[in-house]
């Protein structure tokens, strides 16, 4: 067996830009949390626009914590792992969107 | 709570005569082996090289074993069935009453799909992937034996439901509000939940562990699209297990909470969803099937590129063909409940995604096809097996297409026709696959060829005894008969059901010709050996090692750069090179933790089943302590040392200069 393990990130030069990755990570989560707060606590918008900020900010800060903690990218090391999570969203949002559809079109039905 | 729970002496069925002698012969043979193991003294061997072993190449036999004995144990059930009803028509009752009759339907589909299909199936993954991407053994080798017990003891489970209690009568599928507690208040459905889901964990490990396989330990230069073709179509099963197989693990598992806990998932009454079971179930039953079929296409591929010497026409349209089924296999589940009553939209949108899958499994038929054009088509078993596939399964595709029609679907449902369908692909195309790589593998496993005249016989055994029973279903699903009758009073049915029992009858004496073939096969193998390691001039890595392989498989990595890689060695002539050195090979050492912890899950299955709490406590714990002490040892591990391996490459050198002069 090839027993040849690499431990990444443990030159200092690697450890410097993966700390650097979760401080960006965690500011933008900072601010992506921040605006959301915000407009809930001020009431600065309507109902309806407020609902739409929480929604976006959420979703944009998903994307943040998949790129700066769990290190998702299409680079040539970390493209498996992009795939694997992409297939693996695919498959659930497939299955669990279309039961939703299923089971509530047959209820619809029963009523 | 007594000290055994449920369990008491009344448990065993005594007044049913069929089980009683199926006992006793069972008894008779496990003593008879017994005896001939201890005659030969074989215990040692058998546990430090088999039972213990984590080598894939063992596991890959023992997992064929195991599906070949659920083989006997399903097809009995098959002809108990067939039997049954050619014996009870025109109103007679026939030989088996409903209650044990309902128990042998169920225990068929379980057996078949669950314990004879897919070990079968991951049995020869386990025996070829790894030698085809030049790799030593699996990545994880421990899981890899952890897996296959947890397999058996799935096995071990459903078969002492034949002598202890009873199995469900709930057919394959397990539906509630049936399968729940109100109506099975029985142990029949545990068995079937703790069963399915001891193995269903092991195959999920079996998947994680394939795919973290082919992705780090191909050999050097090999690209993911210098995989061949078999270890390709077995990924893409992999990614299916992985993806599907939790859901099966936690649908069984909110079906348990229903009945150990007095849960409301899917009961009639407090707002449960029997629904909800039925989609959820078929959300890993249909990528299930993909899982099954998908490497059975593999082997085609091999076989028909092995034998017409060519290389595989569309080798990438293959690959993405298998691709877009896995993917297109998550999104057509509905068509197995048109009938459930979702509204005409969803109806359409799944028998419409059911048509379209059909269309890169047309790619691949058309890939063959080319292969075999102006290619010198030997036919050998292997391919015989293939031919039958390319025909029946097509046959079988189109009877799918039919059902895909959500109109069609509403009259047909239930139906014998669709039992006709799904045994015609199936059959005609998951198990001709693993039959036709049983005969293309075996002198790779075994070192020496299986015996061409019986396993003809046996082929068109199989593949006439397969049109004789189930062309029959067809007719008599459209004359209205429904799955799972008991006895019928139908004059216009009767001479459909005879003929379909005679045909199961066909398909037994082709079973038996391969129990034949298997016992000449050995008995003449001084004849038959394979002593080049290359039997079929093939085209990939598992060739280029002697038969059966080195425990080590390579001993220097192989360097890969085309898809075909054994035939581009051959051709440069840099295969059965002589090393002068070699390095030391780093290996996995045996292990008895796999069968321990796999022991004590079992017993907490078992105890599950029959309500005993200090069991299920004590193999539980059991397991994680022997968990423990293995991730706190050590002792994983072993060097092969140069001059073992310096050894034993010459000689197998030797023996293939010898065998091609």
């Amino acid at each position: 067996m090839n027993l040849a393990h690499t431990t990444p990130g443990n030159t200092s030069e690697s450890l410097i830009a993966s700390v650097k990755s979760y401080l960006v990570g965690f500011l933008l989560s900072v601010i992506l949390t921040g605006i959301p707060f915000w407009a809930v606590m001020t009431h600065h918008f309507d109902k309806p626009i407020t609902l739409g900020i929480v929604l976006v900010t959420a979703i944009v800060q998903i994307v943040v914590h998949l790129k700066y903690f769990l290190h998702l990218d299409f680079s040539k090391e970390g493209r498996l792992n992009t795939f694997s999570f992409l297939f693996t969203t695919l498959i659930i949002v497939m299955v669990v969107g279309l039961s939703v559809w299923i089971i509530y079109a047959a209820n619809d039905l029963m009523m | 709570m007594s000290f055994l729970g449920k369990l008491t002496l009344e448990s065993v069925p005594y007044q049913e005569p069929i089980i009683m002698v199926t006992l006793a012969v069972v008894a008779i043979i496990g003593i008879m082996l017994v005896g001939l193991i201890t005659k030969y003294k074989k215990w040692g061997v058998l546990w430090n090289d088999w039972i213990t072993s984590v080598d894939h190449k063992r596991l890959g036999i023992m997992y064929i074993v195991l599906a070949f004995v659920m083989l006997v144990r399903g097809f009995s059930d098959a002809i108990m069935m067939r039997t049954q009803q050619a014996l009870a028509v025109n109103g007679a009752a026939g030989y088996l009453p409903p209650e044990h009759y309902d128990q042998i339907f169920t225990a068929h589909g379980v057996i078949m799909i669950i314990f004879m299909a897919m070990p079968f199936m991951i049995g020869l993954m386990n025996l070829v992937v790894p030698l085809q991407i030049g790799a030593r053994d699996v990545a994880f080798p421990f899981l890899n034996n952890l897996s296959f017990w947890l397999t058996t003891g799935g096995a071990i489970l459903i078969n002492i439901s034949l002598g202890l209690g009873e199995f469900a009568k709930t057919g394959w599928v397990a539906y509630p509000p049936l399968s729940e507690l109100s109506f099975s208040p029985g142990v029949g459905v545990d068995y079937y939940i703790w069963a399915l889901q001891i193995s269903g964990i092991g195959t999920t490990l079996t998947g994680v562990n394939f795919i973290a396989t082919v992705l780090k330990m191909r050999a050097p230069g090999m690209k993911l699209m210098q995989m061949p073709i078999f270890t390709w179509t077995c990924t893409w099963a992999n990614i299916l297990i992985v993806a599907s197989f939790p859901i099966l693990t936690a649908v069984l598992g909110m079906l348990t909470l229903d009945r150990y806990m007095g849960f409301h998932f899917f009961t009639n009454d407090g707002g449960g969803n029997a629904m909800m079971y039925i989609n959820l179930f078929w959300a890993w039953g249909h990528p299930e099937v993909y899982i099954l079929v998908l490497p059975a296409f593999g082997i085609f591929s091999e076989v028909i590129s092995t034998f017409t010497s060519k290389r595989l026409f569309g080798y990438k349209s293959m690959v993405w063909a298998s691709g877009a089924i896995s993917v297109l296999g998550f999104i057509v589940w509905l068509h197995h409940f048109f009938t459930m009553g979702s509204s005409a939209n969803v109806n359409a949108f799944f028998g419409v995604m059911t048509m379209v899958i059909a269309v890169p499994t047309g790619v691949k038929l058309f890939n063959w096809l080319f292969t075999i054009y102006r290619g010198r088509l030997k036919f050998t078993v292997p391919v015989l097996w293939t031919l039958g596939f390319m025909t029946t399964f097509t046959i079988g595709g189109m009877t799918g297409v039919l059902l895909a029609l959500p109109g069609a679907d509403y009259v047909l449902h239930n139906s014998l026709f669709l039992i006709a369908h799904f045994h015609n692909t199936i059959i005609g195309g998951a198990v001709f696959g693993y039959f036709a790589g049983f005969a293309y593998w075996f002198p790779k496993a075994m070192g020496f060829k299986l015996n061409e005249r019986l396993g003809k016989a046996a082929f068109w055994c199989w593949q006439i005894g397969f049109y004789v029973t189930f062309m029959p279903l067809y007719v008599l699903g459209f004359l209205g008969m429904t799955r799972r009758i008991n006895h019928t009073d139908n004059p216009d049915w009767n001479i459909w059901i005879y003929l379909a029992a005679v045909g199961a009858f066909i398909i037994f004496v082709g079973i038996i010709l391969q129990f034949v073939q298997l016992y000449v096969s050995f008995r003449d193998r001084e004849q038959n050996l394979d002593t080049t390691g290359d039997p079929w001039n093939g085209h990939t890595l598992e060739w280029s090692t002697s038969s059966p392989p080195q425990f080590y498989n390579f001993a220097k990595d192989p360097q890969v750069s085309d898809i075909d890689c054994f035939t581009d060695m051959k051709e440069k002539g840099e295969a059965y090179q002589r090393y002068e050195s070699y390095q030391p090979i780093h290996m996995p050492k045996n292990t008895a933790s796999g069968i321990l912890m796999a022991l004590g899950i079992t017993a907490a299955g078992f105890a599950a089943i029959w309500h005993i709490l200090w069991l299920a406590i004590a193999g539980m714990l059991g397991a994680f302590v022997v968990f423990l002490f293995r991730a706190y040892s050590n002792d994983h591990d072993y060097y092969v040392q140069p001059d073992e391996i310096a050894r034993i490459e010459n000689a197998h050198l030797d023996k293939v200069a010898r065998g091609r002069i």
